[in-house]
């Protein structure tokens, strides 16, 4: 008879944890005001990134289309999956001198991990990390950018 | 077919009853791609048998050929919801071998961005625990809170998840001005939830008639196996390298090592459940008292370790993870050894799960907290 109420007991016992925790999800099925995810899709236009979020290296122009990369190569050696190539080439100055310049910045966006290590060495800030993230495409060739625009050159009094 | 070779191999023929399942590659609940080749006698387990490799990215070989801050990123990849610890691991180990001394500010950050993992980690393998157990709910309750500490995350480190913030000398970024005000946010926020989880799971019926007795690890099998982390301090062994080999800001805090002598699937649920107030306390301890100074310590171009071997362990949220770097003097290591956690876990398993049903086998290996690119490394 001990054993039964034991068992009887414990039955109400088990149900009354159920209770318990559906207690905790039906304050919420009630209260779903403030416990909404972010829709995604429909949010798109006013939604903001942090500023620092990596979603893929980009090199900022000027209105005058100039840019800050020396094409020193610095970005291409520290990248660990060879996601930068840099292709440069050398030009006459005015004072005539011999002169080496960016021709292209190669960025093959499928091949980075986004691991800031190109951002964080480049000396002179000429590249940046894009807040975009939407990188999906329908051909990979379309991943392989290049960074400096076509006609730009190097902003006035850029170190070496 | 490989299988019943295998079987024939061991010359240990199935009896009539027997049968062997692949649990996995593809399996929902083995949490990625680890195939468990289960010996079954109707639904009692007679034998597990992991079989790993299925993305086996070799991170270690990579490492070869890369420069030491190279290698932080690669480690995001390996255990992907504790990779600051990962990526602190590397930077200590390199550090120690040059013998720079960082600065306090950079180690009282480092420590609370584990604790922040640590608790992303154990929230997701509470949801995870719970929809393995059959309860969908714990799921959604678990990533709302876990999304609160991505968000921090994403704003100092600037990802997510890999996020690479660690570095050889000290950090990547700053923290960023908004870091100290929503941490304190989330720290109350979660200490009003956190009693949450436990009305919705801990003191469920079916999840203690389930887990209670269930999947033994005795403390001698949990040394023997060399199961660390929650996993083997809830069978009493007193493995926590926060403890034992203090590292960046860990002596400066007061916090309690979880030790559990119940050694079942129900004590290694608490031992997590209680580790998430201990990291809340260890984050409450330090999050006023960051000091001022510098992020890094100003590091040569190229990194060169001296000649030699050097070994670095942190207690990541599976257990100990340790770097061994043997390096020859160049600017890329020789070799790179990563002892992950999972590794040792998981072949406790077979101890665990053997004379148990199969629906515990799920339970158990959901307990022990497995990720797999982690073990294939």
């Amino acid at each position: 008879m001990k054993s039964f109420i034991e068992y009887i007991v414990s039955v109400f016992k088990g149900l009354w944890t159920l209770l318990v925790g559906m207690k905790v999800t039906a304050k919420y099925f009630f209260t779903p005001w403030n416990h909404v995810t972010q829709q995604y899709p429909e949010n798109r236009d006013t939604l903001v990134m942090f500023e620092r979020f990596r979603g893929e290296v980009i090199m900022p122009h000027t209105e005058n289309n100039e840019h800050l990369c020396t094409g020193c190569g610095i970005c291409e050696i520290n990248c660990p999956n060879g996601s930068i190539e840099i292709i440069s080439k050398s030009i006459l100055t005015p004072e005539g001198k011999k002169k080496r310049i960016i021709d292209q910045h190669i960025y093959h966006l499928g091949m980075c991990t986004l691991c800031n290590l190109c951002v964080k060495a480049c000396p002179t800030g000429a590249i940046v990390m894009g807040q975009k993230f939407e990188h999906a495409v329908w051909d990979r060739a379309l991943l392989t950018k290049v960074l400096n625009q076509p006609g730009s050159k190097i902003a006035e009094g850029v170190k070496e | 077919m490989s299988e019943i070779r295998e079987v024939i191999i061991n010359n240990d023929r199935l009896a009539t009853d027997e049968y062997l399942v692949n649990m996995g590659p593809q399996h929902p609940s083995t949490h990625g791609v680890l195939r468990l080749l289960v010996r079954l006698e109707g639904e009692k387990v007679l034998n597990v048998q992991p079989h790993t490799g299925y993305i086996h990215s070799g991170i270690e070989k990579m490492c070869e050929a890369i420069s030491y801050p190279q290698i932080i990123h690669l480690t995001d990849r390996m255990d992907y919801l504790s990779a600051h610890m990962n990526n602190e691991a590397v930077a200590l180990c390199v550090e120690k071998a040059l013998q720079v001394e960082v600065p306090d500010r950079v180690k009282y950050i480092r420590t609370i961005m584990d604790e922040l993992s640590r608790l992303a980690s154990h929230q997701l393998w509470w949801c995870v625990f719970g929809m393995d157990m059959g309860a969908l709910t714990t799921f959604f309750y678990g990533l709302r809170d876990r999304e609160k500490i991505l968000d921090i995350f994403e704003e100092t480190c600037g990802a997510r998840m890999t996020v690479s913030y660690s570095t050889p000398g000290g950090l990547m970024f700053d923290i960023h001005p908004n870091f100290q005000k929503r941490v304190k946010e989330f720290i109350t926020y979660f200490r009003t939830k956190l009693p949450e989880y436990d009305k919705l799971l801990s003191g469920n019926v079916i999840l203690r008639e389930r887990a209670e007795g269930i999947g033994h690890l005795s403390l001698k099998d949990a040394i023997d196996f060399g199961v660390t982390g929650p996993s083997g301090r809830a069978s009493g062994f007193s493995c926590d390298m926060r403890k034992h080999h203090p590292y960046s800001a860990y002596p400066f805090v007061k916090f309690n090592e979880i030790l559990d002598h119940r050694c079942d699937t129900l004590a290694r649920y608490e031992v997590r459940i209680l580790e998430m107030y201990e990291s809340l306390s260890i984050i409450e301890q330090l999050i006023d008292n960051i000091p001022e100074g510098d992020y890094a310590v100003k590091m040569k171009g190229v990194i060169k370790l001296p000649e030699g071997e050097f070994y670095q362990r942190v207690e990541s949220a599976r257990g100990e993870f340790g770097v061994y770097i043997v390096s020859d003097g160049k600017k890329n290591p020789y070799r790179v050894k990563f002892r992950s956690p999972g590794f040792s876990n998981m072949f406790a398993l077979n101890k665990m799960a053997k004379g148990h049903k199969i629906a515990d086998l799920v339970a158990i290996m959901s307990t022990l907290d497995l990720i797999i690119p982690d073990i294939d490394r």
